[in-house]
């Protein structure tokens, strides 16, 4: 593509040339993105008419738009309950994993390096191993014996740590790097300060964003876990997704009122996760070498500018992680 | 406290054992009860639940229509996602932004609410079905078909491919296509010679992580058809949790079959990349 020639500036652009050179900026590249974004809105779009709508008949419009569905749908004690399952279950997953990550991110960037590079592959089984898969061993090995905690929320709290361990660790292993965690703790004992005091007063508060990038990013979609918690659990503790899963038969405008409701928290907590601005350049995160390489290469470091940077360096490193159907 | 309590409480192993125990517990044990009673018969050990899976017609089929999916959707999902890409980087940032933020949404929406919105869709009497009948653009489409969980595959591939091969296009700069250019080159000569070679590893990287995706999907078609079509995911799940007797050493043995079928496909991947001829870029 050439560049197109400047137009010798004047006040008061005549009107045919700049209409052209909008024109011109709708090329075909804009139009497939476009077209793309339009291509994945549909479904959302459509579920959202159908929530609005009071009655759908077999014809191309609605007959008229209400709230009345949603209105309904969070005064029914069986979805708060849900919500507040899938609540308990993600804030206890989140939980548990910072108290079992934290630590060993820790001590793989100051005392062992190697530590590091062990993490990184093993962090990949939850990544290679589908939920299906694991759920098999999982409710043959805690159905009955010592630890019988299948068909209840203490068997999806320790596997919902799996499935947030891989980009956790990535999250929590940038921040740390681009903090020279090493020599932040080498400075705080020189100044007399134990490691466990170092961590908690140097360490912590600087790397307490990262940590809440990460946990907003992991709630979100294990809102959206189902594979799990509706093949070890079930019913007996209904959470959202098995909740939806077993409204199938109730009204269709129901049930689109608690997708959207479902795809707005999702969005407000991915919202949340990436509002705060990003620090460094963060490499993707992503179950495979050879991608990795080609991806850290040639990140877009963004430039500082007056206007906020663009985020996709930090989408990078957190969002490889959900996999498709959760 | 003694002193010796206090230096173990310091010990660093101290603070990695419960990370390996829950680890080990909840993600290596499970897998590991799947390879051992893979093999598991009820005489003992042996091949008993392999040569039944390869004996049943019906899980041969299950079989293969997980694979004829998962390879149609995840080429179909790569090649909109990296047309998709590359038109990013060639329009503006506000719009680039805009999609990057909005793949990182619908990336969650998978499952079971996916299942429904595209049941209001493209269902029996979905919107969109009933718009092209009407304009009789469309004679029959059926959702819970083939076809249909094709397209429902290829919409969840989409935003992660997207998501995955946009820092690969990253690295094509703009003066290689200029100099490509002044040298007489055009686009295919430019895909063909730079384009293409240099992001061939992020494309056969993508491409494997997208295949292993639809793999395992199970949600998605679950919410959407229940147990009516027949793929990998969908029996094994049925055969450990199923209304009919249960087989959890069949189960095992199907699982061990997907793990096998990923692990061939990575190595395959892994194999063309080290023959390949590499390009570094800086």
């Amino acid at each position: 593509m050439s560049l197109p020639a400047e137009l010798p500036y004047r006040h008061g652009k005549p009107l045919l040339p700049s209409l052209m050179a909008r024109l011109r900026r709708v090329n075909i590249y804009t139009f497939i993105v476009t077209s793309v974004f339009a291509l994945l809105a549909l479904p959302l779009i459509a579920t959202l008419f159908y929530a609005l709508a009071t009655r759908w008949g077999a014809s191309l419009t609605p007959d008229a738009l209400t709230v009345k569905w949603f209105l309904e749908l969070w005064t029914t004690p069986r979805f708060l309950a849900a919500f507040g399952r899938s609540l308990l279950v993600a804030v206890g997953a989140l939980a548990l994993s910072l108290l079992l990550i934290v630590p060993v991110v820790f001590l793989a960037h100051t005392r062992y390096p190697r530590l590091d590079s062990v993490m990184n592959g093993l962090i990949l089984l939850p990544f290679a191993v589908p939920p299906i898969v694991s759920s098999v061993g999982l409710l043959q090995l805690y159905a009955g014996g010592p630890l019988a905690i299948v068909g209840t929320p203490w068997i999806l709290i320790p596997t919902y740590f799996t499935i947030v361990l891989p980009f956790m660790y990535r999250a929590l292993a940038n921040s740390l790097r681009a903090l020279d965690v090493a020599s932040l703790m080498e400075a705080a004992q020189l100044l007399g300060a134990s490691p466990l005091k170092a961590f908690f007063l140097v360490v912590l508060p600087n790397i307490r964003v990262g940590i809440q990038i990460a946990v907003f990013l992991a709630f979100s979609f294990l809102a959206g876990e189902f594979v799990f918690a509706n093949m070890l659990v079930g019913t007996r503790f209904e959470t959202l997704q098995v909740y939806l899963n077993n409204i199938r038969g109730a009204s269709g405008h129901f049930t689109s009122a608690l997708v959207i409701t479902l795809f707005v928290f999702t969005l407000i907590l991915t919202w949340l996760g990436n509002r705060q601005p990003a620090e460094q350049e963060m490499p993707a995160d992503d179950p495979d070498e050879a991608l990795t390489t080609t991806m850290t290469d040639g990140l877009p470091v963004p430039l500082p500018s007056a206007e906020p940077e663009p985020r996709h360096t930090i989408h990078q490193s957190s969002d490889s992680a959900p996999r498709g159907d959760r | 406290m003694s002193a010796a309590f206090k230096r173990r409480l310091t010990s660093p192993v101290m603070w990695l054992l419960p990370f390996a125990l829950i680890f080990g517990a909840f993600q290596i044990a499970p897998l590991v009860w799947v390879m051992v009673s893979a093999f598991k018969t009820p005489t003992g050990w042996g091949l008993a639940n392999f040569h039944e899976i390869a004996s049943s017609a019906f899980f041969r089929q299950a079989i293969w229509r997980s694979l004829e999916i998962s390879f149609m959707s995840s080429v179909l999902g790569l090649a909109i996602a990296a047309v998709t890409c590359h038109s990013m980087h060639r329009c503006g940032p506000r719009l680039t932004r805009m999609m990057i933020a909005f793949t990182n949404m619908t990336s969650n929406f998978a499952g079971v609410p996916l299942a429904f919105a595209f049941i209001i869709l493209m269902g029996a009497n979905g919107m969109l079905t009933l718009m092209l009948e009407h304009f009789g653009l469309l004679e029959d489409f059926n959702l819970y078909s083939r076809t249909g969980l094709i397209v429902i595959y290829t919409w969840f591939q989409i935003p992660l491919g997207i998501l995955l091969l946009y820092p690969a296009f990253s690295t094509l700069k703009t003066e290689w296509r200029e100099a490509a250019s002044l040298l007489g080159a055009n686009r295919l000569a430019y895909w063909q010679h730079i384009g293409l070679p240099v992001l061939w590893p992020s494309l056969a990287g993508t491409l494997t992580v997208l295949f292993a995706n639809a793999m395992g999907a199970y949600a998605t078609v679950y919410a959407l058809v229940n147990t009516s079509y027949n793929l990998m995911t969908i029996r094994i799940a049925n055969l450990v949790s199923g209304d009919l007797f249960l087989q959890p050493e069949l189960a095992s043995a199907l699982a061990l079959v997907l793990v096998v079928i990923l692990v061939i496909v990575t190595l395959i991947q892994q194999w063309l990349m080290r023959r390949s001829y590499h390009v570094t870029s800086r």
